[in-house]
């Protein structure tokens, strides 16, 4: 009986989500055929095949470049993001102290503030303090657009961290940090690592507050995809496009991977 | 100190040759008090416990047990009064320091670890050589029959087991007290039984000093030295479990330990101890009981007889009268077989039940449902105490 109803039913939610799941995801997919296109211009369909873009991408030093200060802006961010992001969660979840869900939105904040808004305050404030232009100030600023993503990734795993473990360290003679480095972080490891990969791809593709804070003689990936945009419409461009979205699909997944090892229980 | 003896422990020391005086108790608590933000958790706690004893605070759940047990190792800091543990003050010790094994109800196993590395990880804290640890994990597996299981995970042991590596790891470093929560409060009711004892005899064996919290009174009598009634957050009485059982000083613990007739009335004071009154009911009640007690004429009381101090005879039976005795008429309800006793749960005239167990094979006449009979106790075997709800 039921059935009979819920057969087109079903069906149309299947079409539904396949409908959605299109339009998000052929927009970026374009680019990928794009990027083998033989001819001088970005165009869809691409004619014929030719790998030559990519190789444009490899030796054109502007390009290369690009990709070693993305890399680095990011790793540096996601080191940073890390290690400060772990200890807010530490300090948002395990603390009881007044202020601790004013403090846990202020951490969250970036995830909720328009970027551009977030882009001018850094900008005027990092000119001011020397830091515009230089690989420091573009760390420190994706380090605050990641944190949230750390934060989030590490309280939902201390959350299923049992505090009577903790409990137990130290009552077998373990101090905080050493109930921390033995017992704590082994168990939200995987929390960790993935709020890691998420910061690292944080940093990889933005755009926004990094076209405020590089300089031309300091670019990032994504920033030299805009300005190469802008200016030439050259395939490299869906090559580099391409690129990325390789390199931080892999991070994703594999952040996914890392999360589902949950600790042993 | 506590480090020294941290060290001293973790050297190979054992229990035994300790350099405190025998005689200096274990822990001492003078009034210790745990206040929340809205409720009085713990309120004004004495406790002396010696070397070696085994020591259960039994009550119901939010009576304040385990926030003293909490308080003692540590985790959370008291509102008031003191701790002192082989006589040192614990008030600004962190409980890493306190030199205190601790098991969980959960068990609290570290799950990233094997069951040998939860048992080597307080002699690691201890900075333990790798050759002793070794010793002491096979030793400490050896002392709780699971030899072999070392380099199984957690959840790969089952509950019982899990609980015997906990108690492994809470007692190799030979900590100055042992503090259980519930330890076997997850386990079915026969591996718990085994593991009580198993318990008992494995403290006992190592000298251990243990506090032991727990709701379940029958665990408190079998595996304790002394007991203490926790009720709203203070001792209500402590004492050996004999003390509990036969002499309660108040309804909440007669009432809590074992099962009890609790007859409430009037109590009316004479020269040699005096009277429970109870309408035109009136039961003897020993001068002893009365010194004890020490209830005002006329308040509120009731007297408190174990079902197996309940006697049921004939009605005509001479021992209705004799002297030391108290009697009161009443019929059967239920007669009951249960194997090594019969229960009778019988009527009073005033409507009021009671309970009688009597074992079976003693020789005495068996009674039916609707029998009219007597019902008698010494006046001895009844215990009076004030009636808060009178």
């Amino acid at each position: 009986m039921t059935d009979s109803w819920r057969q087109p039913h079903r069906l149309l939610l299947v079409a539904l989500g396949a409908l959605t799941v299109f339009f998000l995801l052929a927009p970026t997919l374009v680019v990928v055929p794009m990027s083998f296109t033989a001819s001088n211009s970005l165009t869809f369909p691409p004619e014929g095949f030719s790998t030559r873009w990519y190789e444009k991408m490899v030796t054109d030093p502007q390009w290369s470049t690009g990709f070693v200060n993305s890399a680095k802006v990011a790793f540096l961010t996601a080191v940073l993001a890390t290690a400060l992001g772990t200890l807010a969660a530490l300090g948002t979840v395990r603390g009881r102290f007044p202020g601790r869900n004013g403090l846990q939105l202020l951490i969250l904040s970036p995830l909720i503030v328009p970027v551009i808004i977030i882009a001018i305050g850094m900008f005027s404030v990092f000119v001011r303090w020397k830091l515009a232009g230089s690989i420091a100030g573009l760390v420190l600023a994706h380090t605050a657009l990641a944190m949230p993503f750390v934060v989030v990734n590490v309280a939902t795993s201390l959350r299923t961290v049992d505090r009577n473990l903790e409990l137990a360290a130290q009552s077998l003679g373990a101090g905080p940090v050493r109930t921390f480095r033995r017992i704590t972080l082994p168990l939200i490891l995987p929390g960790v690592m993935a709020g890691g990969l998420f910061a690292f791809i944080t940093s990889w593709d933005e755009v926004v507050v990094s076209i405020f804070l590089t300089s031309a003689r300091f670019r990032t990936l994504p920033v030299e995809m805009w300005e190469q945009v802008r200016q030439v419409v050259d395939p490299t461009v869906a090559a580099v496009a391409t690129t990325l979205l390789a390199v931080t699909t892999t991070i994703l997944l594999l952040a996914l991977v890392v999360r589902r090892q949950a600790p042993a229980r | 100190m506590s480090a020294l003896r941290g060290s001293t422990g973790a050297a190979g020391g054992a229990t035994t040759d300790r350099p405190d005086q025998p005689d200096r108790p274990a822990l001492v608590l003078r009034g210790l008090a745990k206040s929340f933000v809205d409720v009085q958790a713990v309120d004004g706690v004495d406790l002396e416990v010696r070397q070696g004893e085994f020591v259960t605070l039994l009550g119901p759940s939010g009576s304040g047990k385990t926030t003293t047990l909490r308080m003692i190792a540590g985790f959370t800091r008291q509102s008031a009064g003191t701790i002192e543990i082989d006589g040192v003050d614990m008030t600004h010790v962190p409980p890493h320091r306190r030199d205190v094994g601790m098991i969980f109800q959960n068990y609290a196993l570290f799950p990233h670890l094997t069951a040998a590395q939860n048992i080597a990880f307080p002699l690691e804290m201890r900075r333990a050589t790798r050759s002793e640890i070794k010793r002491r994990v096979a030793e400490a597996l050896a002392l709780v029959k699971l030899e072999g299981l070392g380099s199984r995970y957690p959840r790969q042991l089952s509950g019982g087991q899990q609980q015997r590596i906990a108690f492994a790891r809470a007692v190799v470093f030979h900590p100055r007290l042992l503090l259980m929560d519930e330890p076997l409060g997850a386990l079915d009711k026969k591996l718990r039984e085994a593991l009580q004892l198993e318990v008992m005899h494995i403290s006992r064996q190592l000298g251990a000093t243990v506090i032991y919290v727990t709701h379940d009174q029958e665990e408190a009598l079998v595996m304790s030295d002394r007991i203490a009634i926790f009720s709203r957050g203070r001792i209500e009485q402590l004492g050996r479990g004999e003390d509990l059982y036969d002499r309660p000083v108040s309804l909440f613990v007669a009432d809590f330990i074992g099962e009890s007739n609790i007859l409430r009335g009037r109590f009316e004071r004479d020269g040699e101890g005096g009277w429970l009154a109870r309408g035109n009911l009136r039961w003897r009640v020993a001068a002893a009981q009365e010194d004890r007690a020490a209830l005002s004429d006329g308040s509120a009381a009731a007297i408190v007889v174990r079902p197996e101090r309940l006697r049921i005879v004939g009605l005509n039976d001479p021992a209705v009268a004799a002297p030391g005795v108290n009697a009161v008429e009443a019929s059967v309800r239920d007669a009951l077989y249960l194997g090594s006793i019969r229960k009778y749960e019988l009527m009073l005239p005033d409507g009021q039940a009671a309970t009688v167990r009597r074992q079976v094979g003693g020789g005495e006449r068996e009674w039916q449902s609707g029998d009219r009979v007597g019902l008698i106790w010494a006046v001895n075997d009844a215990v009076l105490v004030a009636d808060p709800n009178g």
